[in-house]
């Protein structure tokens, strides 16, 4: 599985950021970076982020 | 929503056993923020609205069973069954609670056609037919769902009037140096405002004598304000009713331990906006908060507290999410973090609360503690960033160094 922002409905909330920082940062500009891997065992923090996200920007590829 | 999360965390806890929700509305859970922002602004299809503001559901966490479209009505906490509306009953080893709110209603006399609530998705399609231009709007509070849709009401080129009550926009939540702000930041933006003002009466359209509808609204000094819609944001009324008769505390929400179980229940957790629990950033004063980022927080909690008792297991570590919130006005991101309301000064400490549009923060202190931080038209990643400050002096985030932004 990846993970996937949709980049039109994102507004950079940074939500995700405190759920998994390993995976999403906000950069000097206040715009999200993430990577799309992830080990196995950070399953549990990426749904956590998608939960939060507020505007639900954040899928998993992989999923449906 | 808070009800979904706590089922899909439980799974994450480890609980393998059927999970059924239970929902009085049709409509799988959904995200409530856009009902007074987005959604009220768009052209969307009813569909087309509901597929914008479904909350996604984990697929990690099925199978869960849905029983949309059924109320319950009643529960035994000692027998451990919910009376569903349709009489039947649901046996369950584990209750979580998480009937939400409601809108308080205007206890005063009128016709009721006219008037409107925004909390779910129906009364938000509801009043979204009757905003077009040029219609006369009263917005009736203002906390933060009575300033979201008299932005939105504005920016869709209705007339709006905003009927204030005792305190002046977001003051629960901002304070009043800060709401004062606000109040002149929306006058400059086209909003009426009537400050400190009730309503007393609601007006009946005389030219429509065979449909009793509302014409506007009379305030207690007397004044008549002409409206074709009235929309109502004065609080809410936590959904309790179902739990009476078994000895809880129910004066304002469910009353929870620090687990966030039910003090006098046994397997039974609240979340969301009806749990009223120690709050550590007020000094452990029990209080409910009703905030989107709570919902997700209590859910992870109570989810793991129930899964624990269940299983025989000690609780998790006690709630300790700093509470946080935000809100859209005119396009703008009101952002808050922590418990402003609880604070005793208010520091700005970036821009001027003359020129809000510009990135505004201000620190909310407490025997020169931060105990809260917002930031208005500033990027969420600004908080973010000051976030490790909440509970720590004042001093070292004035410290120059600080100030430097990049
Ligand atoms: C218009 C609006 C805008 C908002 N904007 C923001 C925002 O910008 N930022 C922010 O932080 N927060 C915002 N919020 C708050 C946020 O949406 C809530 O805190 C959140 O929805 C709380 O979730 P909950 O699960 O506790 O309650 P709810 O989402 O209300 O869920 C409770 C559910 O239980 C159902 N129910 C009630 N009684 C029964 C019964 N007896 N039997 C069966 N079902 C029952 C209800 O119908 C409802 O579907 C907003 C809320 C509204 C209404
Ligand atoms: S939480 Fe959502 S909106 Fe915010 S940065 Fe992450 S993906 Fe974007």
């Amino acid at each position: 599985m990846k993970v996937w922002v949709d980049r039109n409905i994102c507004d950079n909330h940074g939500q995700c950021a405190i759920a998994a920082p390993d995976n999403f940062s906000l950069d000097a500009d206040g715009v999200l970076q993430y990577k799309e891997d992830f080990p196995d065992a950070d399953l549990e923090y990426i749904e956590d982020a998608m939960d939060v996200c507020p505007v639900q920007a954040i899928f998993l590829k992989g999923e449906q | 929503m808070a009800g979904l999360r706590s089922a899909e965390q439980m799974r994450g806890a480890g609980w393998k056993d059927e999970i059924v929700l239970v929902g009085d509305e049709v409509h799988p859970p959904y995200n409530r923020p856009p009902l007074s922002k987005e959604t009220l602004a768009s052209q969307h299809s009813p569909d087309e609205a509901l597929n914008s503001v479904l909350l996604r559901q984990r697929a990690s966490a099925a199978p869960l069973t849905f029983r949309l479209g059924e109320r319950a009505a009643a529960c035994s906490l000692t027998d451990k069954t919910i009376t569903l509306d349709s009489g039947e009953s649901l046996h369950y080893d584990g209750l979580v609670i998480a009937t939400g709110i409601r809108p308080r209603r205007l206890d005063v006399p009128g016709p009721t056609p006219g008037r409107y609530v925004v909390r779910t998705l129906d009364d938000s399609l509801a009043l979204r037919q009757r905003l077009t231009p040029g219609v006369k709007v009263v917005v009736i509070g203002c906390g933060f769902v009575g300033c979201e849709v008299a932005a939105t009401a504005i920016s869709l080129g209705c007339d709006v009037q905003l009927i204030e009550g005792s305190n002046g926009p977001m003051h629960r939540a901002l304070g009043g140096t800060v709401s004062a702000a606000m109040r002149d930041w929306f006058v400059s933006r086209g909003l009426q405002i009537r400050t400190r003002k009730v309503v007393t009466e609601f007006l009946t359209d005389q030219t429509d004598p065979h449909h009793q509808r509302v014409a506007g609204v009379r305030l207690n000094d007397g004044a008549e304000l002409e409206a074709e819609v009235i929309v109502e944001a004065v609080g809410s009324l936590p959904n309790t009713e179902w739990l009476q008769g078994n000895g809880l505390d129910l004066t304002d929400g469910v009353l929870v331990d620090k687990h966030l179980r039910v003090l006098g229940a046994q397997n039974a957790v609240a979340v969301g906006d009806i749990a009223r629990y120690p709050d550590q950033w007020t000094d452990g004063l029990p209080r409910r908060v009703e905030h989107w980022q709570g919902a997700i927080d209590t859910a992870k909690t109570a989810a793991r507290s129930l899964v624990a008792d269940l299983t025989g297991n000690q609780p998790p570590a006690p709630y300790s999410s700093v509470p946080s919130f935000w809100s859209d006005v005119f396009g703008t991101r009101v952002q808050g973090l922590g418990v402003p309301h609880h604070a005793t000064d208010v520091r700005v400490i970036e821009g001027s609360l003359e020129a809000l549009d510009e990135g505004v923060t201000v620190a909310y202190t407490r025997d020169n503690t931060i105990v809260g931080l917002v930031t208005i038209a500033l990027p969420p990643a600004r908080l973010i960033q000051l976030r490790s400050h909440l509970g720590q002096p004042l001093s070292e985030l004035l410290a120059p160094t600080q100030l430097t932004t990049n």
